[in-house]
């Protein structure tokens, strides 16, 4: 029996991740004395924003079939998050993890995290979408993703609330994005960054298989050279741009607000006392509200 | 900012005391810049914003301040530039295209990085929006070089670069950030953290018209439709004149009604803190604070929110903050100017019945009289 031609066959979709370790911020708690912050004993998640896309992705691979590969540059306890990952369901996992990346800052590190992904492409085949969070919760910069797609050549598209369909034959995508005051349909082409809006979808529940599988299989630690870095000098303290001067702490108000006192008083009383100050203190806010309100 | 994982924060580190000198060829960037969102025929307020900002950094550094206006050819790209030059630009620059009709990031950061090496600005400012995020991204990326994000402070170093302060932690603390070494200093800024700066109506001044080299079966992206949120849903928050929020110390989902009710007795609008979108008792849309939106009202109304420095940050451009919390030691009183250390849930229902005794358009007669 001849072997069926491959060569008009689109292998399948590949679709690489990348997450990123963070410190749990609700729970972070800063130095009285030296305004640094207290790492110890902070438990660390996958960044929440990331898990829109990770369910993505995951829900894309079980539509269209193919692979889910999830990437991350951190220390090495970084392969925590990855597990977790795993445990989702994701099938691959790469922790990209060296001294040289210490310090890196937006530009670096998506210099970093885009020649990983072009050694995951090369080893694993080449992705057809690249998934981001639309921000992290610790630095807040929404400024990874879109370095990402700009370095590997590929289309951007950020704060991404649907893809109704990705056509993977004529390699075209269609999504609906937020922007502002609405949003915004495209139909663009493969292969593309994706940024995850939050609220879209709900991370599972790994299955058990998923569990066992996250726990059997190995979690790929990549140096610099493995990734196939050359120019170090992009990388870390070194590749960035930006360099932070000064940490602190936002100044104290002199003066703590003005309390009313409520002892021994009827709440209408303490009301009509707080009306009277706010007016007193903002006069002209007496007419603006009286000819907004429902009065 | 960083954001590899970096241990703690240390002031000063390594090569960030060291100031080596401009290459030679960043030399020449001068002046500063401010990006004029236009979309959809309307000018962001962002810009606007920015623009006082970038005029106050412009004259610290003697230099002249120019708005960048990328749209599709028409009355809107005019309107926009004659904004930029009532808000304070010396001189706009204009791409006009119809693929700048709608926004897409492949034309739009090819417009900004061909005008920024051709005409070589020292800083860029552009509004933290989706859009603003989206380009920002990619300019600096495209042009390798620093970009700080969701600034809360810009000002000018004694030696002339950017200074640039934001929340950093998941806002528990501040940080001011530089560009060494690379030019232009970009930086961007959400709506509201930056005040309106006055307008004054004055004549359309030089404008450079710059000819976008890029046709439309050059771009990948096409845009199929545009669905504008529907406008009676919409949250208004970052420019309401009058807002109230509740927090955790409301206790339970149903009683975020409370808060509801007073914003309608006062016209105003409502919002939560972060913890009440988490739980879900609140769309994200309404949520105040660094990662929600920034407000600066004239009066705000904070029910049962503790007042973390995530909160604070979004708020703080208030002119009068009253908060309402039983816990006296809650951290909004250190930044309220009017406290009540009592039951938000009991006090919200007496607060709105006095209001809507107060205004009520008898008692207004009475005040007039």
């Amino acid at each position: 029996m001849p072997a069926p031609d491959r060569s008009l066959e689109k292998p399948p979709m590949h679709i690489v991740i990348c997450i990123k370790q963070v410190p749990d911020s609700a729970q972070i708690r800063v130095h009285p004395v030296t305004n640094t912050i207290m790492r110890q004993g902070v438990p660390t998640i996958i960044n929440p924003y990331d898990l829109f896309a990770l369910e993505e992705a995951l829900r894309l691979r079980d539509a269209y079939g193919g692979e889910v590969t999830v990437l991350t540059m951190g220390p090495p306890m970084a392969e925590d998050a990855l597990r977790k990952a795993l445990g989702y369901g994701a099938d691959r996992a790469v922790l990209l993890t060296d001294r040289y990346f210490a310090g890196s800052d937006t530009l670096a590190t998506s210099f970093a995290l885009s020649q990983a992904i072009a050694k995951v492409g090369e080893t694993f085949g080449t992705p057809d979408l690249v998934f981001t969070g639309k921000q992290t919760i610790d630095g807040d910069t929404a400024q990874v993703g879109p370095g990402i797609a700009k370095r590997l050549g590929l289309l951007q598209l950020t704060y991404v609330a649907k893809i109704p369909s990705i056509d993977l034959a004529a390699g075209e995508i269609k999504v609906e994005r937020r922007s502002e005051g609405g949003t915004q349909m495209l139909k663009s082409r493969l292969p593309c960054l994706i940024t995850m809006l939050e609220g879209t979808n709900e991370i599972r529940r790994g299955s058990i298989h998923d569990a066992l599988c996250a726990a059997r299989s190995e979690v790929l630690k990549w140096s610099a050279a493995d990734a196939g870095i050359e120019d170090l000098t992009k990388c870390g303290l070194r590749g960035s741009p930006t360099v932070v001067k000064r940490v602190f702490a936002p100044p104290a108000r002199a003066e703590k607000a003005a309390l009313i006192d409520t002892a021994e008083k009827a709440l209408r009383d303490v009301a009509d006392e707080l009306i009277t100050a706010i007016f007193t203190r903002q006069p002209a806010l007496e007419h603006e509200l009286a000819f907004n309100g429902g009065a | 900012m960083s954001t590899a994982n970096r241990e703690t924060p240390r002031p000063a580190a390594g090569r960030a005391g060291i100031k080596k000198e401009l290459p030679a060829h960043f030399k020449d960037y001068r002046h500063v810049w401010v990006f004029i969102e236009l979309e959809r025929g309307q000018v962001h307020p962002v810009s606007f914003e920015l623009l006082g900002e970038g005029r106050k950094l412009a004259d610290k550094l003697q230099v002249q301040l120019a708005g960048v206006v990328l749209g599709p050819p028409g009355e809107a790209v005019g309107n926009a530039v004659a904004e930029a030059f009532a808000y304070g630009a010396d001189l706009v620059y204009i791409a006009e295209a119809p693929l700048l009709a709608d926004y897409r990031n492949e034309p739009f950061t090819k417009a900004m990085t061909d005008l920024v090496d051709t005409h070589k600005p020292e800083i860029l400012l552009l509004g933290a929006t989706t859009l603003g995020r989206d380009l920002a991204g990619s300019v600096a990326t495209t042009l390798q070089t620093g970009l700080t994000a969701d600034c809360t402070e810009l000002d000018v170093d004694t030696d002339s670069s950017l200074a640039a302060t934001r929340p950093t932690f998941g806002g528990s603390l501040l940080c001011t950030i530089y560009t060494l070494n690379f030019r232009p200093q970009m930086a961007t800024v959400r709506p509201r953290v930056m005040p309106m700066p006055q307008r004054t109506d004055k004549p359309v001044g030089r404008v450079i018209r710059h000819k976008l080299s890029l046709a439309e079966d050059e771009i990948a992206t096409k845009v199929l439709g545009f669905l504008p949120d529907n406008q009676s849903a919409k949250a208004n928050l970052a420019y309401a004149d009058v807002v109230v929020a509740g927090g955790l110390g409301l206790g339970a989902a149903e009683n975020l009604q409370l808060v509801k009710n007073l914003a309608r007795a006062i016209g105003a609008e409502h919002g939560c803190s972060r913890p009440l979108v988490q739980k879900s008792w609140m769309p994200a849309d309404r949520q105040i604070g660094q990662t929600g939106k920034t407000i600066r009202p004239k009066l705000y109304i904070a029910a049962g929110i503790s007042g973390a420095v995530q909160h604070r940050v979004g708020v703080e451009g208030a002119d009068l903050i009253v908060a309402i919390n039983t816990d006296p030691n809650a951290p909004i009183f250190d930044f309220a100017h009017l406290g009540i250390v009592t039951d938000a849930i009991r006090f919200l229902p007496a607060l709105t019945e006095a209001f809507t005794r107060r205004l009520s358009p008898h008692s207004r007669d009475k005040l007039a009289s």
